[in-house]
């Protein structure tokens, strides 16, 4: 790839020494990264098959209750506002840790995991409502599926706090060194992408659930 | 020698991530865009659901190709093209699984809601294709909910 070919057109030069050490740091650093990209979009494929599930059976209502019968759209436009507030608090947190200011890092850390809390928690309040309705996944196709998609989906959100809480120790502890900011940037992966997932859930089962 | 080590730090910060100002840009526009379809919906504004139906995954779609730039930092470049390219596979095969999963099964639905005879007349009729007909309702099977309540709705209204 690019790096053999930046090493071969280099092999003779003189100060090949150097130019190694520069050219490891970045190529691990990189592995890392790439690896967890493609991590995701196996992830990404996890919920394109939940998405064609909840596609196909989001309208076997088994004359149960419908979308329209039981979203409470204001309750999810606040979780989705948790999300996208988390969203950037994170990203705050990334800017502090390149300007190596430790105790901003972890304070934007702080932030992002109670937003991430605050998410989870409306989503156990709407589980936990639409199981008391006799509205739980064993009712019908479409709640099955509808459990499973978004399930998954807060699932993900957890470990994302349970791992955050871990990185906020670690970071603590060790300081950002090279592994710490490598961690946490692939938490920022992580991060950003269950909010793009976020937005194909609250688009296609919610709005266009209530809709029809 | 000096310019490899310019391209391999750029490289790096280009791995890293975005700057305030594009952060802010992109909370901002992603603020707009999950506004907007939310307003259609709760405040029925568009008379034509299938109208505010397209407009809500448009804006979808360019809400996560949004994410995409100025929260996960993707661009060609970055890994030398191999996020991309992992990302194009991978929109591929979301592709083919979401609509080929309900192209098919839009069409199977199709088949089995006219098997189930919502016409008085299906069920007596003697050329029925299958010869399932008649056993399937006499006694319902656990699976067969398509059959009960709301199956008139069936994925007809499907975006």
């Amino acid at each position: 790839m690019a790096n053999a070919s930046h090493a071969a057109a280099l092999a003779g030069t003189d100060e090949e020494p150097r130019f190694y050490v520069a050219e490891e740091e970045g190529h691990a650093a990189g592995g890392t990264l790439l690896g967890f990209w493609i991590y995701l979009m196996s992830d990404c494929l996890i919920f394109a098959v939940l998405f064609a599930c909840y596609g196909v059976y989001g309208r076997s209502f088994a004359a149960g209750p419908t979308p329209a019968d039981l979203f409470d759209l204001r309750l999810i436009a606040f979780a989705t506002a948790m999300l996208l507030f988390s969203s950037i608090t994170y990203g705050f947190a990334m800017l502090e840790m390149e300007r190596k200011r430790k105790g901003a890092t972890l304070m934007w850390l702080a932030v992002t995991g109670l937003f991430g809390l605050a998410f989870l928690g409306v989503e156990l309040y709407e589980f936990n409502h639409l199981i008391h309705e006799g509205a739980g996944p064993q009712r019908s196709a479409f709640l099955s599926s509808f459990f499973a998609l978004v399930g998954t989906h807060g699932l993900h959100v957890t470990f994302g706090v349970i791992w955050l809480v871990v990185l906020m120790v670690q970071v603590a502890q060790r300081g950002l060194v090279a592994e710490n900011r490598r961690r946490l940037m692939c938490l920022s992966m992580f991060w950003h992408f269950l909010d793009v997932i976020w937005i194909g859930v609250f688009s296609y089962v919610y709005l266009l659930g209530v809709l029809q | 020698m000096s310019g490899e080590q310019v391209h391999v730090l750029h490289d790096e910060h280009e791995a890293g991530h975005g700057t305030f100002k594009g952060y802010v840009t992109g909370f901002v526009l992603s603020v707009v865009l999950t506004a907007i379809p939310f307003w259609l919906v709760m405040g029925d504004v568009l008379e034509d659901p299938r109208v505010t139906a397209f407009f809500v995954m448009a804006l979808a779609v360019v809400q996560i190709v949004v994410h995409m730039i100025y929260f996960l930092h993707m661009n060609t470049q970055s890994e030398g093209g191999w996020n991309m390219l992992a990302l194009i596979f991978t929109l591929v095969l979301v592709v083919i699984t979401i609509a080929g999963s309900l192209w098919v099964m839009y069409h199977l639905n199709t088949n089995m809601m006219l098997m189930h005879g919502h016409e008085p007349g299906a069920l007596s009729a003697p050329a029925d294709p299958s010869g399932m007909g008649s056993g399937h309702n006499a006694a319902p099977a656990p699976a067969g909910g398509h059959g009960a309540g709301h199956a008139g709705h069936g994925m007809s209204d499907m975006p």
